[in-house]
């Protein structure tokens, strides 16, 4: 029996994207306890509402994160526009939800490198991030930028996409797919893979709902919520929406998880293509939101539920914004699935739930 | 499951063109509709200061008095905000990035405004129909309105500073 220790991991570390510190108290090289810590790059956004208006808030919105950042700012206007009581046009709708759908694209086949990056298989993290950056050239051709959109506005969106565009998306992603079940066949059939995954990190069904996990962390503990089941905009003009789902409740789960995500979000962007209405893609807004009202709206990000709120005061510079984000839900539950694990394994369960710890500091 | 299940694709690659291409001797071409940088037909442009006001990140300066907009390009972010609120559509996103520069100095551009704009109004005026004078009832009624206004504004300020504000009004109008 070993004397017990504690392995700081974190905030610098090769595996993390973002700095997060966890306190690791160790035991012959299996971890007892795991106490995460953040708060190392905290900006204070939120605050920002009480200094910029309703209008120039969502540019700082979607610089909350990178990677979410249609998200944020798709996000942020919906729930001005509840405020507001504002009826946003539909074709907008399904841009914003074929965009947002992009957005999830690329930011699952970018945490799919960076999990081969994590269990070592340099070539297939080559690989993930060679398909990434088609579709963010395809968000370059209609946005104008790769990382940051400034697209969404509220009561609408700032740019079309015609139809020889949207033919383009689809040609596209019907390449990348193609691509994609090769790397996917990587990623699930190799032994080494599996081997490295499967059975580490296990949360149960009953612990994922208790600690309120949410996206595909929570889904691949066996949790029926995807905030897109709710059918917020154009997600209610789906045909079928069914959430991906495992039993498995490991690393492997999520891994599952998110690689069938990717398919079915180019089903969805494949649909809304093929019944986008025409019309207008804005709604003019005039205006401040009343004293004392107040909005709330969630968003299914590429990581999970994320939940906003705003309260006006009357000036169009809100009272209050307010987002939870999903990785501060599944902080949590990456502490429980920390307990017992091996030390060499940290690295890959901190990854599979897809941490982003700017959008948790904001 | 079997081992190398990414061989197809690993071999493929030996026979394919690389990815990435030699820059700076080889670019990618830009889409039309590129964040490039903020450009200005100081032509059209009337100072009248909304990208100012609007800017997020208070990179664009507005000056009436010498006649120039000024944007900082250190500190503009792309967003695009002033394009839309432009009241005479003069600012556009040009698809070419801005040159790096190495001093930390603001683009100028100075606007013709005092010499050929207003002369170009005083001829559009001069061919448009004379308004008729307001009649003095107009003037009542107008009148009338801006002193409720006020009495509203007045009613919601510090006790001290209304008492001082209608001694002053009462002054003008006397």
């Amino acid at each position: 029996m070993g004397k017990k220790s504690i392995i700081p991991f974190g905030p610098q570390h090769p595996v993390l994207p973002e700095p997060i510190h966890l306190d690791l108290v160790v035991e012959d090289e299996v971890v007892l306890e795991a106490t995460p810590q953040i708060g190392f790059i905290h900006r204070g956004l939120e605050r920002l509402v009480q200094t910029k208006d309703y209008n120039q808030f969502i540019y700082v919105a979607e610089r909350i994160c990178g990677i979410c950042a249609f998200g944020h700012s798709m996000g942020y206007a919906e729930t001005i526009e509840r405020l507001m009581g504002v009826e946003v046009p539909k074709r907008a709708e399904y841009l914003r939800v074929i965009w947002h759908e992009l957005s999830r694209i690329h930011s699952h086949i970018l945490w799919l490198g960076l999990a081969a990056d994590a269990f070592g298989h340099e070539a297939l993290f080559m690989h993930c991030w060679r398909l990434r950056e088609r579709v963010l050239d395809l968000f370059e051709k209609t946005t104008g930028g790769r990382v940051i959109f400034s697209v969404v506005k509220v009561g609408g969106v700032q740019r079309d996409i015609d139809k020889s565009m949207l033919d383009e998306f689809i040609s596209v992603l019907d390449g990348i797919k193609d691509e994609y079940i090769q790397i996917c066949n990587a990623f699930l059939n190799e032994p080494s893979v599996y081997n490295r995954t499967a059975g580490i990190g296990v949360i149960s069904p009953e612990d994922a709902w208790n600690l309120s996990m949410v996206g595909p962390f929570a889904r691949a503990s066996a949790v029926n919520y995807d905030v897109r089941m709710l059918g917020n905009g154009a997600y209610g003009d789906l045909s079928d929406f069914q959430p991906i789902l495992s039993n498995n409740c490991d690393c492997y789960a999520r891994m599952e998880v998110r690689a069938a995500e990717v398919p079915q979000s180019i089903d969805i962007i494949k649909e809304l293509a093929a019944r986008i209405p025409a019309g207008d893609i804005a709604v003019p807004v005039k205006g401040a939101p009343d004293i004392d009202a107040e909005a709330c709206n969630v968003l299914e990000q590429p990581r999970g539920e994320c939940f906003y709120y705003a309260k006006g005061n009357g000036t169009k510079y809100l009272d209050r914004m307010r987002m939870r984000t999903p990785t501060s839900q599944n902080i949590a539950g990456m502490a429980v699935a920390l307990k017992g694990c091996d030390v060499a394994d940290v690295n890959m369960i901190v990854l599979t739930i897809d941490p982003c710890i700017s959008c948790t500091e904001r | 499951m079997g081992v190398f299940k990414l061989g197809k694709m690993t071999f493929g690659s030996l026979f394919k063109k690389p990815e990435t291409v030699l820059y700076p001797i080889e670019t990618k071409p830009q889409p039309a509709g590129l964040k490039g940088h903020i450009a200005i037909d100081v032509e059209t442009c009337i100072l009248c200061g909304m990208c100012d006001r609007s800017c997020a990140t208070n990179c664009i300066t507005v000056n009436k008095q010498e006649n120039y907009w000024e944007i900082d390009r250190f500190q503009c972010v792309q967003c695009g905000y002033c394009i839309t609120v432009c009241p005479k559509k003069c600012l556009s996103m040009d698809p070419n990035y801005a040159p790096a520069s190495t001093v930390h100095k603001a683009d100028r551009f100075d606007v013709p405004t005092q010499d050929a704009a207003p002369a170009k109004k005083a001829a559009e005026k001069a061919d448009a129909p004379q308004p008729a004078a307001a009649s003095a009832e107009d003037v009542e009624k107008t009148s009338e309105a801006v002193d409720s206004a006020l009495e509203g504004k007045i009613a919601l300020m510090d006790p001290e500073k209304a008492e001082k504000v209608r001694a002053a009004l009462a002054a003008r109008n006397a």
